[in-house]
């Protein structure tokens, strides 16, 4: 997600290799590189400057400018400063001692609020809690239907009030009604209004003054440019508001809006929303995030994934085979799926070291169809034929093309690569392979 | 203000899409086209301050020194103009200074205004209608405002006297229908739609087919909200155009791409990643609310130039507007060519 960003200081930075010493130009000229990088990345520009200075004053130290690699040290005091700015450690939702807790969602327009409500309301009831979800958008129209299909698919119950058109009542009768039922968080959805709306956000604080929130939440566009600054003043001036929840982040937006409104409020980023799926929710991770500005990848993250969705048993039976060293194309497929399972593959390889910016994502093409195009082409395999690839002759594979609706050139290519596989395997023998080696295929 | 056209910016509206103007003007105490970006403007000054200390710079510069250029530049940043397009507009200006046309900071301003006025102004934009009926497909990111748009538009081309079907083609997002069924209640436009998850494609063909079968005039067609990187959604807008096409043959006739104010420099990856999975031939900016500059359209026009055709400025129907190059050139840096008064 920050890629052009992480491109750019690896070319300052490599430029600056191998020159030994550091020279004020050299200095200068990786600032405005830098800077150049930050203002691309939408981060605000009062941000920016901030940032900068507080890099370069602490690059003009002796450190840096006797250092032999002058641009690791650099790297390194841009990382810590990035990472300060995002805030240090991750940061959870707080929850109250007296239950309910009461979260107000807040924010623009389109930023994504009921969205971000209901995947909050996932994470909770994944996490044992019993969460509700208030509905009081009382003014773009069908926003409380959208906040009860969601419900729906989630199971958490919506309380909401068909008809009704005062929020403060709504929410007020929601949290009496969790009390009722039992529930012990209650997530209250409002209006997307603009900044300059004074009605609107008088709206707001009246309802934060009315359900007295355990915490308010800001759901900020990660798309969001210069603007975030003075959105993120409003909000703060409005309601105080305790955290953030960055949208939208699955985009290829560079997400500088991060950095301004953590470095302006000084308000954590709580979770990042990864994704079309009510599930697509991450905490934040500021110290991951540097580093993936940085273009050291995510690794953690990766692991993190892995775990969740690869069981030890289906690793431990499929580590074994690949020592066998009889890798078949079932168990190619099998690895293929799991992997998949992960995310959209564009957003796991993002994730490896070096591969944001060695392969350019272009040319690698992490293109979903080619996968579903694997899938089934070895789904239209006979099973004698996934196991031992050696017999699909001429006819099978014409065969094999036409059930899967490709043809038998990308046939011939799946057995090729298939086969150059097996072959390293055999090669690595002990060694076995893993995840990366297959990603390439 | 005398230059007012009448009405609530039907007019305007009307001329956009090649229609004959409404036939009772209505009362002239409504903001008109140009009062609209008055209001924005006032919006922008309200709080100039704080808004732009750079262009507050600008004004109070008696010369044009290198800080004046460097103020210029971060107004220009500041309003997500994106640094290529802002570097083009500084050595423009640069030249035009040198050659002595530039004398002051008021001046520069107003120059500046003339140089974004003149390269957004370069295409003028049209909807031509005429087709019957004639289709336009309304895509986007998430929460850009497409629904609201679509919703805005056929409430003034039906108060144009135009025969509106709406397709609800976003059947993914959880009561797009519904809100979407709302606006066209409001809108007296017809509505074709289908159930949740339904193919978009069908919905569609559905509509561009009610919309011959009742002789509407225009058929505009929701799409879900999607991130231009998620390859199989754009490979399902890609479908929707195609099977439209299939429906009546050249349909749709106009693609409008939803860009949200706010929007920093993804909006051009947005611009050029939808344009080149369907022929976008005219840019919607939401929410120019007056916090939000929308200098993003500076940046896309650079890069692709794709005309702005509509803007959005709030929330009432009359606050979808034709665009108008150069009264947003004002609004957005907060030029007042009425200094005068």
């Amino acid at each position: 997600m920050f890629d052009a960003l992480t491109d750019k200081l690896q070319g300052v930075f490599s430029g600056l290799k191998g020159r030994g010493k550091l020279t004020d130009a050299d200095l200068d000229k990786a600032m405005r590189a830098i800077r150049l990088s930050l203002l691309e990345a939408d981060v605000s520009l009062p941000v920016v400057k901030q940032l900068t200075t507080a890099i370069k004053e602490r690059a003009t130290g002796d450190e840096v400018m006797s250092s032999i690699t002058p641009d690791q040290q650099v790297v390194k005091i841009v990382s810590e400063e990035l990472t300060r700015l995002m805030g240090g450690a991750n940061v959870s939702l707080a929850m109250s001692q007296n239950p309910p807790t009461v979260i107000l969602m807040a924010g623009l327009q389109g930023s994504g609020k009921t969205t971000c409500t209901a995947k909050l309301a996932r994470h909770l009831l994944n996490e044992g809690r019993a969460p509700m979800m208030s509905a009081c958008d009382v003014h773009r129209p069908a926003a409380m239907e959208q906040l009860a299909v969601l419900g729906e698919q989630i199971g958490v119950p919506v309380h909401l009030e068909k008809g009704a058109t005062d929020p403060v009542k709504i929410a007020t009768a929601g949290i009496a009604q969790a009390k009722r039922s039992g529930r012990d968080v209650v997530i209250v959805d409002t209006a997307g209004r603009l900044t300059i709306d004074a009605d609107m956000m008088a709206e707001l604080v009246a309802i934060r003054d009315a359900v007295k929130p355990t915490s308010v939440v800001l759901v900020v566009d990660a798309m969001t440019g210069q603007t975030a600054v003075e959105v993120a003043t409003a909000f703060q001036d409005a309601v105080q508001f305790d955290g953030v929840v960055l949208s939208k982040l699955d985009g290829d937006a560079r997400g500088g809006a991060a950095l301004s409104v953590r470095s302006v409020t000084g308000k954590p980023i709580l979770f990042v929303g990864t994704g079309e799926k009510v599930d697509a929710l991450e905490p934040f991770h500021p110290d991951r995030m540097a580093s993936r500005i940085l273009g050291m990848g995510d690794v953690l993250s990766l692991i993190e994934k892995a775990q969740q969705t690869v069981s030890v048993d289906d690793a431990k039976r499929m580590e074994d085979r690949l020592r066998g060293g009889n890798l078949t194309l079932d168990d190619f497929l099998e690895q293929l799926q799991q992997v998949r399972k992960m995310g959209p593959l564009g957003q796991v390889m993002g994730m490896i070291p070096g591969f944001s910016q060695a392969a350019k994502m272009k040319d690698v093409e992490v293109d979903e169809r080619r996968i579903d195009r694997v899938e089934a082409i070895i789904s239209s395999m006979t099973m004698p034929e996934r196991s031992r690839p050696d017999i699909i002759n001429g006819s099978r594979r014409r065969r094999i093309a036409e059930g899967s609706g490709t043809t038998v050139q990308e046939v011939n290519q799946l057995l090729a690569q298939f086969k150059q596989m097996q072959k390293l395997m055999k090669r690595m023998g002990k060694g076995g392979g893993g995840m990366p080696s297959m990603l390439g295929a | 203000m005398t230059d007012e056209e009448g009405g609530d910016g039907l007019g305007a509206f009307a001329a956009l899409f090649e229609l004959a103007p409404p036939e009772a003007p209505a009362t002239s105490d409504e903001p008109g086209r140009r009062g609209l970006f008055r209001r924005l403007k006032e919006n922008l000054t309200r709080p100039r301050q704080a808004i732009s200390p750079q262009l507050a710079g600008i004004y109070a510069s008696k010369l044009v020194s290198e800080d004046t250029w460097e103020d210029l530049e971060e107004a220009l940043i500041t309003a997500d103009c994106g640094m290529p397009a802002t570097m083009d507009l500084v050595d423009a200006l640069r030249a035009e200074a040198a050659a002595g046309r530039i004398t002051s900071g008021s001046g520069l301003a107003r120059a500046l205004t003339d140089e974004i006025a003149g390269r957004l102004a370069s295409a003028p934009p049209r909807i031509a209608l005429g087709n019957d009926p004639t289709v336009i497909l309304v895509v986007g990111v998430n929460g850009a405002g497409k629904t609201t748009t679509i919703g805005k538009m056929a409430h003034r081309l039906s108060s144009l006297g135009q025969k509106v079907i709406i397709g609800a083609g976003d059947t993914f997002r959880a009561a797009a229908v519904e809100q979407l069924a709302v606006w066209a209640d409001r809108a007296g436009a017809d509505i074709v739609r289908q159930s949740p998850g339904a193919d978009p494609g069908a919905v569609a063909f559905d509509s561009v087919a009610a919309g011959r079968a009742r002789s509407a005039d225009v058929v505009i067609i929701d799409t879900a909200g999607r991130l231009q990187t998620q390859h199989n959604l754009m490979e399902e807008l890609r479908k929707v155009y195609g099977v439209t096409g299939k429906a009546m043959e050249g349909a749709p006739h106009h693609v409008l791409l939803v860009i949200d104010s706010t929007t920093g420099q993804n909006g051009v990856s947005q611009a050029r990643l939808f344009s080149e999975a369907v022929p976008v031939n005219g840019l919607v900016l939401t929410k120019l609310d007056g916090v939000a500059r929308g200098g993003i359209v500076v940046a896309i026009h650079r890069e692709l130039g794709i005309p702005v055709t509509l803007v959005g400025v709030g929330e009432a129907v009359e606050d979808l507007q034709p665009f108008d190059a150069r009264a947003f050139a004002e609004a957005i840096f907060s030029v007042d060519t009425d200094a005068g008064q």
